[in-house]
C-alpha cells in the first residue's frame, strides 16, 4: 500500500468551518428553554460554611431556582468527586464535594448555583445570595504547610502531608560519598494555568422520552466525564451521553473532573430543563486546576570529566486543596528527571502537600518541565564549575542510541518499568546545535557586547513519556454511500485529531480524505474511550486507526474479489474504488461493496465473511513511548530594565514517525510559546491568605505575538518500535525544556556579571535585583 | 432589570432589529440574539481579543461595547469575511495554508484584526503584524502561523500559497 | 462576568448630558468604555445610569491654533495616533499613544476617558503632565479650566466632580524642533507601564538646555513631574555623565509598590528610563538645531 497522506503536510480538515465562524463550541449550542447557571463561590480560602440564605435571589424575576448541597439528592451531596489515579503512596485521597457541604479549602469553591432565564439574571441572583462563613486561617505557601503547627487545610486529616515517598535506584549515598565534585541547586517553579482561550463550559439536557441525559462539555475526556457523572448520580452509564463538541483548547485542565459538570447534569434532570454553564475568565483563574509550583533541593555528583555519578534531592509539591489527579505530577517529575543521561545512582524524595489553593493537575508538560528544569540547571552548573561547554557536559553523559531500549531503573506512572524504547539523543543535540549556529555564537556574543548588547544562548534536553494507555479505540465503517465513517473516543481541542486520523485511515482503506466522515468525542458513538492527555492520541488512536483501517481493507478486498471475479492480490483500492489490475480495469465502488457486504435477505453469508465493512480496534500500548529532543534558546537581555527577549529558538525533536509535519510543527511552536510563558511571564500569584491576585489577563501575563519568535524545527525521526505507526507524542515537548533553555540563555547573556537563576518565571525585577547585587550598575555602559 | 430598548444594527450587510436590555454586550447580542456565534468570548475584560469585530470598519472589542451603542451602526463579524458565494477571503485561505489556527477559538479575533490591518496597510512588515496582533491572545499556535498567513497575504496580494 | 443592570442615556448635546448627570443618581459617563466596561463586567463598578457621550456634538476633534493644541475629550486614541497635527506639533503625544493598549482598544478609547480614569501608569496623563496641559471641565455652573497639576488629585481620582464632564485638553505647544521622548517599561507590548518617562527639551545653538520637562508615570499615585531634575538640566550640555547624574536624582523618588513591581525596582526603572528618555530627547533637540543651522 502506497502511503499517500501519512507523513504529508496535509491541510487540516478542521479549518474550513472554524475560519467562517461555524464551529460549534459548547456555548454556541442552543436548546429551547435553557436555564443559565451562575455559581456562588467562596471568597475565603479556608472557612466553614455556616448557612446560606437564598430568598432574595429567588425573589428576583427571572431566577428559577437556587441549588445548594442540601438541594441535591442526599447520596450525591455526600459523595466526593472520584479519585482518578489512586497511588499506594498516598496517605489520603481527598477530593471535593459537588457543592460545599461544610469545608471550604480554596477561594472559588462552589457553594451554590443560581438558575435563571439569562446569564445576566443568574449573576444578579448570585449577588443576592447571602452566605455565612466561619473563616479559618489559610496556608498559602507549601513550605509553610509542611511545618509543624501550620494551619491545616483539612483539619480532620490531622496533617497537610499527602504523600512522602522516594523514587530511587542504585547506591546514591555511596556515589556521593566517593564523588570528586558535588553541586547543589535550590529550584522553584511557579504556579500557572492552562488558560485555554475557551474556558470550561457545559450544557446538559434530559430527554424524558428516551430517558437519556445528554451533556455537551468543553472537555478533553468525555468518557471519563460520563463515568464520573454516572457514579455521582447513581445512573446507568449508557443512559448518559457526553459529547465534546468543538473545544477551544485543553492543555490539561480540561482533563480534570469538576464538580460543576455533575451539578449541572443533575439539575438538568431535576428541573427537566436544559441547563447551561459557561465559565468566565475570573472563574477559570479561581477554579480551573493549575500546575507547576514545586520546590526542588537537588544535588549532582560528578567526576573530574563532568560524568554523572549520582543525583539526589528532595521535591516539595504543592497539590493545592484536593487531589483530583492524585500525585501524578510529582510522580512524573521524579521519573522524568534522569532524562537522556546515564545516571548510575538516583534518589529523589517527594513530599506532596495540601495548601489552600486550587488543586494542581497536569498542565501541558505535567511535572516534566519542573524535572527538566532541575536536571538541566544541574548540568549547566557542572559545566560552569568544571569550565566545560554546556553542550559538552551533556554530550559526555548521553545515553547512546545503541543502548536502546534503555532501562532507567525506575517505575513510570503507567506502572511499567521506565524503559526508553528508542531515540538518538546525541543526534538531536547535534542537529539543534547546528541549526542554532551554536559554534559561532561566542564571536557573535563578543561582537554584540562591544555594542553594549547582551545576548546569550542556552541548551536543554528532555525525554518525555508519552502515548500512555490504557487504550483508545477507533471504528472504521464503510457506509452504503461510499463514505467512510471513523469513530473514536479520542478528542480534539486543536490538535487536528480529525485530520491526522483521516490521513491514517485514508491510506489504510484506500479512500480520499474527503470521503471520511468522523465522529470524535461522543460517548454514544463508541462505548469506551479516554481522550486527550499525556500526548497520547496519535499513538493510541493513530495505531487503532491503522489497525482498524487495514482490517476493513481486507474485508473490502474479500468482497471486491468476489464481485469483480479476480483474486484479491490483483485489486487496487484507490479513492473509494476497488479496481482490478488485470484486463479492462473493471472497478466497483466502496458503496456497492458495503451494500454487498450486508448479504441478501434469506441468503447465507459466505464462510469467513464479516457483516458489513467495519472493524473496531483498541490499540493497547505495552508502555509509554518516549519522545525526546533538544531546545536551544537565544535571548537578548536589556540590562537596564531586566527585560528578556527570546530572539531565536531551535527545536530538534524526536516524536517518532511524523504523521503530519504541518500539525507537529504547530504543536511544537505552540508548546514553546507556553514554555516562554512559563519561563518569563506567567505567574499565578496568591497573597498570604491564599487569595488569588492575578485573576485577569492583564495581571496573569500570557505570551503575546511579540514575545514568541518563529521556531526553527527539525524532526529527528526514530520510529517507536512499540506501535504500528512508529509514533510518539508531540503535544508537550515544545513546553517541557523551554524554561530550562531560556533561563540558561539569560545566564549566558549576563555572564559578564556572573549572576545565576534557579526560579521561574524569571521576571525582569529578579534580573535587575541580581544585577544590582552583582554591582552591575556601577558600570555606566550597562545603563544606556 | 431595566427597560428594553429597540435597536437596529446592520451586521454583515443585513439589518437586525431587536429589543435589548442596555447592559447586553454587543458580543452577547451577536452570539445569542442573532445567533452569530462565530464571535467568541475569551475574557470579557478586553484583553484576549477573541470577541473583536469591525464596528463601522474599525476593530473593536465587542465585550466592551454595549449592543445599544451599535444602534444604527455597521458591524462585520467572522461570518461576514468570505465572499457571498462562500469563497474564503485570501486571509482565510492563508490561515489554513499556514496552520494559523488550532482550536479556532481566537481565530475570529485574529481574522478581524488582520483584515483591518491589511486593508489599511496592505504591506506591513513582520514587526507591524506582530505589534498589531498583541491585541489578540492565542494559546495554541505560538503565533507563527498567524504571522505567516498575514505575511503571505501582504506579499502575494492573492493569498495563494507557494507559486 | 455580565454587568449589572443600568439605564442608558444618549444625550445629543453637552447641556443635555450635564442635565442628565445632575438629575440621575449613581450615573457614569461612557466614552470609549475600554476601562469602564471591563470594570462593569467584573461588577466592581455598578452605575444605575450610563450616559453615553459618544453622540454629543463637538466633543471630539483636534485643532492647532495660536501655538495651542486643543483635543476634544471624546477624541479617540486612534485619531491621536493618525493625526498629522499631533505628529507634527506634539510628537511626545504621538510617541506615547502608540504605547497605549492595542489597535483594537485605541479604536474606541478616548483621551478624555484616559484622563478621567487616571490610572497611575497610564501614558496620556503623563504626557499632559509633561506638557502642563489644561483640562477643560463643564459643570452645571459653566466651564472651568484646571491645570494638570491640580487635575489628577490622587490615585484614580481627578478634579472632575460628580456633576461635571471633562470636555477638552489644551496644550501650549513647544517650539518646533524641540526634543521629546517617551520611554516606558511594560512587561508586554501594550500593557500599562510599570514606569514611564516623558521628556521634553529645548536646547540653544550651543546645545545647552534652555527648557526642560520630565514627568514619570507608574511611580506615584499620579504622574509626577520632577522640577528639581528639570532645573538641574537648565544651562547644561547633556553629555552622558550629566544625564547619568540627573537620572540618579529620578531614582531617588519615593514610589508606590504592588504585586507588579517593588519600590526599589520602580526607583531603578525611574533612573534608567529617565536617562534613556533624556538621552533621546536631547539627541533629537540637538539634531533639529543642527538641521536648522545648516
Amino acid at each position: 500500500m502506497g502511503a499517500k497522506q501519512f507523513g504529508a503536510r496535509v491541510k487540516r480538515l478542521e479549518d474550513p468551518a472554524l475560519l467562517v465562524g461555524s464551529g460549534q463550541y459548547t456555548d454556541d449550542i442552543k436548546l429551547p428553554g435553557t436555564l443559565h447557571a451562575a455559581f456562588v463561590r467562596s471568597p475565603h480560602a479556608a472557612a466553614t460554611l455556616r448557612g446560606i440564605d437564598v430568598d432574595a435571589a429567588l425573589a428576583l424575576p427571572g431566577v428559577r431556582a437556587v441549588f445548594t448541597a442540601k438541594d441535591l439528592p442526599p447520596a450525591m451531596s455526600k459523595m466526593r468527586m472520584p479519585q482518578l489515579v489512586p497511588n499506594a503512596a498516598m496517605q489520603t485521597i481527598r477530593t471535593q464535594h459537588c457543592l460545599v457541604v461544610d469545608e471550604i479549602c480554596h477561594v472559588g469553591q462552589a457553594v451554590a448555583v443560581v438558575l435563571a432565564d439569562s446569564q445576566y439574571i443568574a449573576e444578579d441572583g448570585v449577588d443576592r445570595v447571602q452566605v455565612d462563613y466561619d473563616v479559618r486561617q489559610a496556608v498559602n505557601d507549601v513550605r509553610d504547610a509542611v511545618k509543624p503547627g501550620s494551619p491545616l487545610v483539612h483539619p480532620d486529616l490531622g496533617s497537610n502531608i499527602v504523600a512522602a515517598s522516594p523514587m530511587a535506584y542504585g547506591d546514591v549515598d555511596a556515589a556521593f560519598a566517593n564523588a570528586k565534585h558535588v553541586f547543589t541547586e535550590h529550584i522553584w517553579q511557579h504556579r500557572g494555568g492552562g488558560n485555554a482561550l475557551e474556558a470550561r463550559a457545559i450544557l446538559a439536557n434530559y430527554d424524558l422520552m428516551n430517558d437519556m441525559l445528554t451533556v455537551w462539555s468543553a472537555t478533553q475526556v468525555p468518557h471519563t466525564t460520563r463515568r464520573m457523572i454516572a457514579e455521582l448520580m447513581g445512573r446507568n452509564l449508557d443512559q448518559i451521553r457526553v459529547i465534546a463538541p468543538d473545544v477551544g483548547g485543553g492543555f490539561g485542565p480540561k482533563a480534570t473532573m469538576y464538580c460543576e459538570d455533575t451539578v449541572i447534569a443533575q439539575i438538568a434532570m431535576q428541573l427537566r430543563r436544559p441547563i447551561k454553564w459557561t465559565e468566565d475568565r475570573r472563574e477559570h483563574f479561581l477554579c480551573a486546576t493549575q500546575e507547576r509550583d514545586q520546590y526542588w533541593d537537588v544535588s549532582i555528583a560528578v567526576d573530574d570529566d563532568g560524568r554523572i555519578i549520582g543525583v539526589r534531592g528532595h521535591l516539595l509539591h504543592d497539590s493545592g486543596a484536593y487531589l483530583p489527579w492524585g500525585i501524578i505530577m510529582p510522580y512524573i517529575a521524579a521519573t522524568t528527571m534522569p532524562g537522556p543521561y546515564v545516571i548510575p545512582a538516583y534518589r529523589l524524595d517527594m513530599t506532596v502537600v495540601f495548601t489552600n489553593k486550587v488543586p494542581t493537575t497536569p498542565v501541558r508538560g505535567a511535572g516534566r518541565p519542573q524535572a527538566v528544569f532541575a536536571m538541566e540547571r544541574l548540568m549547566d552548573r557542572v559545566a560552569r564549575e568544571l569550565k566545560l561547554d554546556p553542550s559538552e557536559v551533556r554530550r559526555r553523559n548521553f545515553i547512546q542510541p545503541e543502548q536502546m531500549p534503555y532501562p532507567v531503573g525506575l517505575v513510570f506512572r503507567d506502572g511499567k518499568p521506565l524503559v526508553y524504547d528508542s531515540g538518538d539523543y546525541p543526534k538531536c543535540q547535534e542537529a539543534a546545535l547546528k541549526l542554532s549556529r551554536y559554534q559561532d555564537f561566542k564571536p557573535r556574543q563578543a561582537e554584540a557586547l562591544e555594542q553594549g548588547r547582551y545576548i546569550g544562548i542556552g541548551i536543554a534536553n528532555y525525554v518525555e513519556g508519552t502515548g500512555l494507555g490504557p487504550f483508545e479505540g477507533v471504528t472504521v465503517r464503510v457506509l452504503p454511500n461510499g463514505k467512510v465513517r471513523v469513530i473514536t473516543g479520542a478528542t480534539n481541542q486543536g490538535q487536528g485529531t480529525r485530520t491526522t486520523l483521516s490521513q491514517i485511515v485514508a491510506d489504510a482503506v484506500g479512500c480520499s480524505m474527503e470521503d471520511i466522515v468522523m465522529t470524535l468525542g461522543d460517548t454514544a458513538a463508541i462505548a469506551n474511550g479516554l481522550g486527550a492527555f499525556a500526548s497520547r492520541q496519535a499513538v493510541n488512536a493513530g495505531s487503532s486507526a491503522r489497525i482498524a483501517g487495514l482490517e476493513v481493507r481486507k474485508q473490502i478486498l474479500r468482497v471486491a474479489a468476489r464481485s469483480l471475479g479476480v483474486p484479491e492480490e490483483q485489486i487496487d483500492l484507490e479513492d473509494g474504488w476497488a479496481i482490478s489490475r488485470s484486463g479492462n480495469r473493471q472497478s466497483i465502488s466502496f458503496g456497492r461493496l458495503s451494500f454487498a457486504s450486508q448479504g441478501m435477505p434469506g441468503f447465507s453469508m459466505e464462510p469467513g465473511d464479516s457483516v458489513g465493512l467495519e472493524h473496531t480496534a483498541f490499540y493497547m500500548p505495552p508502555q509509554a513511548a518516549y519522545c525526546s529532543g533538544t531546545h536551544v534558546a537565544e535571548v537578548e537581555v536589556d540590562v537596564g530594565t531586566g527585560a528578556v527577549k527570546v530572539v531565536n529558538y531551535v527545536v530538534a525533536h524526536d516524536c517518532g514517525t511524523v504523521i503530519n509535519p504541518l500539525i507537529v510543527d504547530g504543536q511544537v511552536q505552540g508548546g514553546v510559546a507556553h514554555g516562554i510563558g512559563n519561563a518569563l511571564l506567567e505567574w499565578m500569584q496568591y497573597d498570604e491568605n491564599a487569595q488569588p491576585i492575578t485573576v485577569t489577563f492583564a495581571d496573569y501575563l500570557m505570551p503575546m505575538a511579540t514575545d514568541v519568535p518563529d521556531c526553527v524545527i527539525e524532526h529527528v525521526e526514530t520510529p517507536c518500535p512499540l506501535n504500528p505507526i512508529g509514533a510518539k507524542g508531540a503535544g508537550e515537548g515544545g513546553t517541557i525544556p523551554a524554561a530550562a533553555a531560556i533561563i540558561a540563555a539569560v545566564e549566558n547573556a549576563l555572564s559578564p556579571f556572573a549572576v545565576f537563576f534557579a526560579d521561574t518565571p524569571l521576571v525582569p525585577e529578579r534580573i535587575v535585583s541580581a544585577l544590582t547585587t552583582a554591582n552591575a550598575y556601577r558600570r555606566r555602559h550597562a545603563q544606556k | 432589570m431595566t427597560v428594553k430598548q429597540a435597536i437596529a444594527v446592520t451586521v454583515n450587510g443585513k439589518q437586525y432589529q431587536r429589543e435589548v436590555e442596555p447592559r447586553l454586550t454587543l458580543a452577547d447580542f451577536l452570539r445569542h440574539e442573532i445567533n452569530l456565534t462565530g464571535t467568541h468570548l475569551g475574557c470579557e475584560h478586553g484583553v484576549c481579543g477573541a470577541c473583536t469585530i469591525l464596528l463601522n470598519g474599525l476593530s473593536t472589542r465587542s465585550c466592551l461595547t454595549f449592543a445599544v451603542q451599535a444602534h444604527g451602526q455597521e458591524v462585520t463579524t467572522i461570518e461576514g469575511l468570505a465572499e457571498p458565494d462562500g469563497t474564503l477571503s485570501p486571509l482565510q485561505q492563508a490561515m489554513a495554508e499556514n496552520h494559523a489556527l488550532q482550536c479556532g477559538f481566537c481565530t475570529p479575533g485574529m481574522l478581524i484584526t488582520l483584515t483591518e490591518l491589511l486593508r489599511d496597510d496592505p504591506n506591513p512588515d513582520d514587526a507591524k503584524i506582530r505589534e498589531t496582533l498583541t491585541g489578540n491572545l492565542c494559546r495554541c499556535t505560538g503565533y507563527s502561523g498567524i504571522v505567516a498567513a498575514a505575511r503571505q497575504v501582504a506579499k502575494g496580494g492573492r493569498g495563494i500559497a507557494g507559486d | 462576568m455580565k454587568p449589572a443592570p443600568f439605564a442608558y442615556h444618549v444625550p445629543r448635546s453637552l447641556d443635555d448630558a450635564l442635565r442628565q448627570l445632575a438629575s440621575l443618581d449613581n450615573a457614569k459617563i461612557l466614552a470609549g468604555g475600554q476601562s469602564l466596561v471591563a470594570m462593569m463586567n467584573f461588577r466592581v463598578v455598578t452605575p444605575d445610569h450610563l450616559i453615553d457621550i459618544n453622540s454629543v456634538e463637538g466633543l471630539s476633534g483636534i485643532t492647532v491654533e495660536d501655538g495651542r493644541l486643543r483635543i476634544g475629550a471624546a477624541t479617540r486614541q486612534r485619531d491621536l495616533e493618525f493625526s498629522t497635527e499631533i505628529a507634527w506639533h506634539c510628537p511626545l503625544m504621538r510617541a506615547a499613544v502608540l504605547l497605549v493598549g492595542h489597535r483594537q482598544t485605541r479604536n474606541r478609547g478616548t483621551i478624555g476617558g484616559s484622563l478621567a480614569h487616571a490610572d497611575p501608569s497610564a501614558e496620556l496623563p503623563n504626557v499632559c503632565a509633561a506638557h502642563d496641559a489644561r483640562i477643560e471641565i463643564h459643570g452645571p455652573d459653566g466651564v472651568r479650566t484646571v491645570p494638570f497639576a491640580a487635575f489628577n488629585r490622587t490615585f484614580m481620582t481627578t478634579a472632575v466632580e460628580a456633576d461635571e464632564i471633562l470636555t477638552a485638553v489644551e496644550i501650549d505647544l513647544w517650539a518646533p524642533g524641540h526634543g521629546y521622548s517617551f520611554h516606558e517599561f511594560a512587561r508586554r507590548h501594550g500593557d500599562f507601564a510599570i514606569v514611564g518617562v516623558a521628556a521634553l527639551l529645548d536646547v540653544d545653538d550651543g546645545h545647552r538646555v534652555t527648557r526642560a520637562s520630565l514627568s514619570l508615570c507608574g511611580v506615584d499615585a499620579m504622574p509626577r513631574r520632577l522640577p528639581a531634575v528639570e532645573s538641574a538640566l537648565i544651562g547644561r550640555v547633556l553629555d552622558d555623565g550629566t544625564i547619568d547624574d540627573v537620572a540618579d536624582m529620578a531614582g531617588d523618588l519615593e514610589t508606590i509598590e504592588d504585586h507588579h513591581a517593588s519600590k526599589s525596582y520602580r526607583q531603578h526603572l525611574a533612573r534608567i528610563l529617565s536617562g534613556r528618555a533624556l538621552r533621546e530627547a536631547n539627541a533629537r533637540a540637538c539634531l533639529q538645531k543642527a538641521r536648522a543651522a545648516s
